[in-house]
C-alpha cells in the first residue's frame, strides 16, 4: 500500500532464512528503520532500500542470489529494480 | 447504458420474471424498526391470497417470535406500498391491493420500536 | 565475452524476446478482446515489468516455498496442532474462508489464465500467466491446509459444491463471476488493483492474524507462504493501472468507472470479514472498523492521492463506507444468526467479554442498536427458545446479500434502492449497488439469486430440509448453534473440559 510520499519498505518473515537478509539491509541502508510485528520485520525508508548480494553472501557465509529474496518476501511498497548483484526498491518523487 | 459486450447489443436473459415462479409472486415485506429480522423478507404466494390471510397468518407467524408481535393492532398499523402510503383492503385479495411480483411493503406499527427501543 | 548472460539479458531472452510479430494471422484475430472495452493501447512495449522473474527462478523459489509449507502442514498434523487453537468456534472461520475464499484463489487462477492469453503484449501476458499459476498454489495450499481441519470438525466436507448452491456463498462466487464475464482489461482492474492492492489487505490480515493469535498455526503457514506471491500481485495491480491511463487519456474515465464499481463490490464482499474479525476470533486482533481505519482511510487515502496525478480520484461512495464501518459486522452477524439453520457454520451469542470488548471498540454504536439484541437473544436462548428465522430474506440484486444495511445517516432504517429494467423491477441495498445494476442490467438481471432460485423450485425442494440437502449440509451437525453441535460437544471432550453439551457426530442432542 502506498504510504506518505516517497517511503517504501520491505516487510520479510522473521525467521532463520531472512535473518542474514535483514542484518545486510541494516548495514547497508543506514537511514532505514526497522520494526518488529508478529513473525514480521517490516522495514521503512525514504527513498530507496537496496538488498546487496554482497552483503547478504557475508552475513550468511554461502552464495546468495538476490532472487531468494521472494522466498521470505511478504510484502513491499516501492518500484522494484532487480540487478545481479542487488534487489532495491526505490521511489523517487 | 447497456454492457460492454464482444457480441454486439447483448441482450440477457432475466432469471427472475414472474413466469418462473409457478403461479405465485415473489414479493417484499419489511416490519419497519424490527431490526431483529435482519432483513425484509422476501415470500412467494399466488396473488390470489386474501391480503388478511397474508396478515393475521403469514406475517404474524413470520414475525411471532418477537414479543412486540403480540401487541400489534393490525387496525392502525400503517403501509407503505413501494415507498407510497397505502392502505390496504384486507377483504382484498393480493393482486387487488396492487400487490404484485416485486412490489415492497413496509409496515409500522405505531409505538413498537423494538427490544428497549432500539429498532431491534 | 561473457559466457553468462545478466539478469536483465536473461529475462529479455526468456520473456519478451520469445513473443513474435505474427506474419499470417492479424493481431485482431489473435487477440480478439482487445478493443470491445474502449482501452485504447498503443505501445505494449511501454509494459514496465514489475520484477524480473525468469520462468526457471519462479519454479525454483516457489517449489522452496512449497516444500516448507507442506512439512510444516505434516509437522501440524502429527501433533494434532488443531488442538492448539483458542477454542472451537474458530474453526467456523476456516469454514467461511475455505467454502468463500479458496474458491475464488481457483477462478483467479482460471481469470489469470484466461486473460493472460488475451492481452496483446508479453509482459503482461507472462505476468498474468504467472499469476495464474500463483493462484492455483494457493488454492492447493488452501485446500492440503484446511483438509487436516476436515479430519476432525464439520461444514468442510464438499466446500467445492456449497460455493456454486449456498445462499451466503452466492455472495463471493458472484463477485468473481462479474470480473471474469468481464473483459480482461475490467477483470485485472478489478482483481489486480481494486482487489489485490487497494484491498488486499482488509481479506489477508484478518484471516491470517486472526490464525496467529488463535493459535492455528496450519494456515498463518499457509499465509506467509502466499503472502511473497501477493507482493508480485500488489505491483501488478499498480502497474496495471498506471499503463492503462498513461497509454490514453480516453481510458482515464472508463478505469475510474471500473475503480467506482469494483471498490463497491469489493466493500460489499468484505462485509463476511468484518464480521469475522469482530465476531469468530475468540482472541481478537483489531475490530472492523480499526482495519478500515488503517488500511483503507490511511492507506488507501494516501494511494488515491498519489493516483490523483494520471487523473484519477477516490472511489465513489466512499464516504459512506466510513459511517458503515460502525455497523457493517454487526449487521452481518445478525444475518446468519437469524439463518444459522441454513448455514454450514455456527453461530452464537458472544461472551459478556466480548460484548465488552465491542462495546469498547465501537463506543458510537454498539449499545445503542445492536446489544439489545444480543442480550434478548442470549435470554432466549437460555430459555431454550433459540432464535431462527422462519422466512427467507430479500436480496439485493448486484452484491446479492440479505437486506440488512441500514440508510446512511439512519442506522434504525434499511436502506432500500430500485430500479425498473424491461418489465421486471429490481432491488438493491444501496446507491452503489443500484448504480453497478444500472450501468450493465443486461448483465445483473441474470444473477443467480438463491432465494429467488429456491422459490422458482430450483433448489432440492420447498422445505428447509430439502434445500439443505441439496447443499449437501448435514442439518443437525454442520448447522445450528455452537451451543448444540457436535463440534462443541468434541471439543469439549477432545480437551478435557467437562460440560460436554452439544450433539453427537450424527446430530443427535446430548441430554
Amino acid at each position: 500500500m502506498a504510504e506518505a510520499k516517497n517511503m517504501v519498505y520491505l516487510a520479510l518473515q522473521n525467521n532463520e532464512d531472512a535473518r542474514g537478509i535483514i542484518e545486510a539491509i541494516e548495514e547497508d541502508n543506514p537511514h532505514a528503520e526497522i520494526n518488529h510485528f508478529p513473525a514480521m520485520v517490516k522495514i521503512d525508508a525514504k527513498g530507496k532500500l537496496v538488498v546487496n548480494k554482497a552483503t547478504v553472501e557475508e552475513k550468511i557465509g554461502r552464495e546468495w542470489d538476490p532472487q531468494e529474496i521472494h522466498v521470505s518476501l511478504i510484502s513491499l511498497s516501492g518500484n522494484v529494480v532487480e540487478e545481479d548483484d542487488s534487489f532495491a526498491v526505490v521511489r523517487d518523487n | 447504458m447497456a454492457v460492454k459486450a464482444i457480441i454486439p447489443d447483448y441482450q440477457g436473459t432475466a432469471l427472475d420474471p414472474v413466469e418462473n415462479f409457478h403461479g405465485n409472486i415473489m414479493f417484499h415485506v419489511n416490519w419497519e424498526k424490527h431490526l431483529m429480522f435482519c432483513a425484509p423478507l422476501a415470500m412467494a404466494m399466488p396473488p390470489d391470497t386474501p391480503f388478511s390471510q397474508l396478515v393475521e397468518g403469514t406475517l404474524t407467524e413470520a414475525y411471532g417470535y418477537h414479543p412486540d408481535m403480540a401487541r400489534v393492532d393490525w387496525q392502525t398499523v400503517t403501509w407503505t406500498r413501494d415507498h407510497e402510503p397505502f392502505e390496504p383492503d384486507f377483504n382484498a385479495t393480493l393482486a387487488e391491493n396492487g400487490v404484485i411480483h416485486r412490489t415492497l411493503l413496509r409496515f409500522t406499527a405505531p409505538g413498537l420500536e423494538g427490544i428497549a427501543g432500539s429498532a431491534t | 565475452m561473457s559466457k553468462k548472460l545478466n539478469l536483465r539479458e536473461r529475462y529479455q531472452r526468456m520473456t519478451r524476446d520469445l513473443a513474435w510479430e505474427p506474419t499470417y494471422q492479424s493481431k485482431k484475430d489473435i487477440y480478439p478482446q482487445m478493443d470491445f472495452e474502449g482501452i485504447k493501447i498503443h505501445d505494449w512495449d511501454k509494459w514496465e515489468d514489475p520484477f524480473r522473474l525468469t520462468m526457471d527462478s519462479y519454479w525454483k523459489y516457489q517449489a522452496e516455498k512449497e516444500k516448507k509449507l507442506y512439512s510444516i502442514i505434516d509437522a501440524f498434523a502429527q501433533n494434532n496442532g488443531h488442538l492448539n487453537v483458542t477454542d472451537a468456534r474458530y474453526i467456523n472461520a476456516l469454514k467461511l474462508f475455505l467454502t468463500g475464499v479458496s474458491p475464488l484463489e481457483y477462478a483467479a487462477h482460471r481469470g489469470f489464465a484466461m486473460v493472460g492469453r488475451q492481452f496483446a503484449g508479453v509482459g503482461t501476458q507472462v505476468a498474468c500467466q504467472m499469476q495464474s499459476i500463483d493462484e492455483l498454489r494457493h488454492v492447493q495450499t488452501q485446500v492440503h491446509t484446511i483438509s487436516h481441519y476436515n479430519k476432525y470438525f464439520n461444514g468442510f466436507h464438499d466446500f467445492r459444491h456449497m460455493h456454486d448452491r449456498v445462499w451466503y456463498l452466492s455472495v463471493p462466487k458472484s463477485f468473481f463471476d462479474d470480473a471474469m464475464s468481464a473483459g480482461p482489461f475490467e477483470f485485472i482492474t478489478a482483481i489486480s488493483f481494486s482487489f489485490e492492492y487497494v484491498l488486499t489487505n482488509l481479506l489477508f490480515m484478518p484471516f491470517m492474524s486472526g490464525a496467529a493469535y488463535n493459535g492455528d498455526m496450519a494456515t498463518v503457514t499457509f499465509g506467509f507462504s502466499a503472502q511473497s506471491d501477493e507482493s508480485r500481485h500488489m505491483t501488478l495491480g499498480l502497474e496495471v493501472i498506471k499503463f492503462m491511463v498513461e497509454q490514453d487519456p480516453d481510458n482515464i474515465p472508463i478505469v475510474q468507472g471500473w475503480i467506482d464499481k469494483w471498490f463497491w463490490r469489493g466493500y460489499r464482499l468484505l462485509t463476511l470479514v468484518g464480521m469475522m474479525m469482530d465476531y469468530m476470533l475468540p482472541k481478537r486482533v483489531m475490530s472492523w472498523r480499526e482495519a478500515w481505519e488503517i488500511y483503507f482511510e490511511q492507506n488507501g487515502g494516501a494511494l488515491f492521492e498519489d493516483l490523483e496525478r494520471y487523473g484519477l480520484r477516490m472511489p465513489k461512495y466512499w464516504e459512506q463506507t466510513i459511517e458503515g464501518k460502525d455497523h457493517i459486522s454487526h449487521q452481518a452477524w445478525s444475518i446468519f444468526y437469524n439463518y444459522t439453520h441454513a448455514a454450514a457454520f455456527h453461530t452464537w451469542i458472544p461472551e459478556d467479554e466480548e460484548l465488552d470488548w465491542l462495546s469498547s471498540k465501537y463506543p458510537d454504536t454498539f449499545d445503542k442498536y445492536y446489544r439489545p439484541r444480543y442480550e434478548h437473544w442470549r435470554e432466549q436462548a437460555e430459555a431454550g427458545n433459540r432464535f431462527y428465522n422462519p422466512t427467507l430474506p430479500m436480496l439485493c440484486q448486484t452484491c446479492q446479500i440479505p437486506m440488512g444495511f441500514t440508510e446512511p445517516g439512519d442506522p434504525t432504517t434499511i436502506g432500500f434502492r430500485q430500479s425498473d429494467f424491461e418489465d421486471n423491477r429490481y432491488h438493491f441495498c444501496s446507491d452503489g449497488c443500484k448504480d453497478i445494476f444500472d450501468n450493465e442490467p443486461q448483465k445483473y438481471c441474470q444473477a443467480w439469486m438463491p432465494v429467488h432460485q429456491i422459490y422458482q423450485g430450483n433448489c432440492g425442494g420447498a422445505t428447509v430440509p430439502e434445500v439443505l440437502d441439496w447443499y449437501h449440509l448435514k442439518f443437525g451437525i454442520d448447522n445450528f448453534d455452537y451451543a448444540d453441535s457436535p463440534d462443541r460437544k468434541n471439543w469439549q471432550a477432545w480437551k478435557g473440559l467437562g460440560d460436554e453439551a452439544g450433539a453427537d457426530q450424527e446430530g443427535e442432542a446430548a441430554a
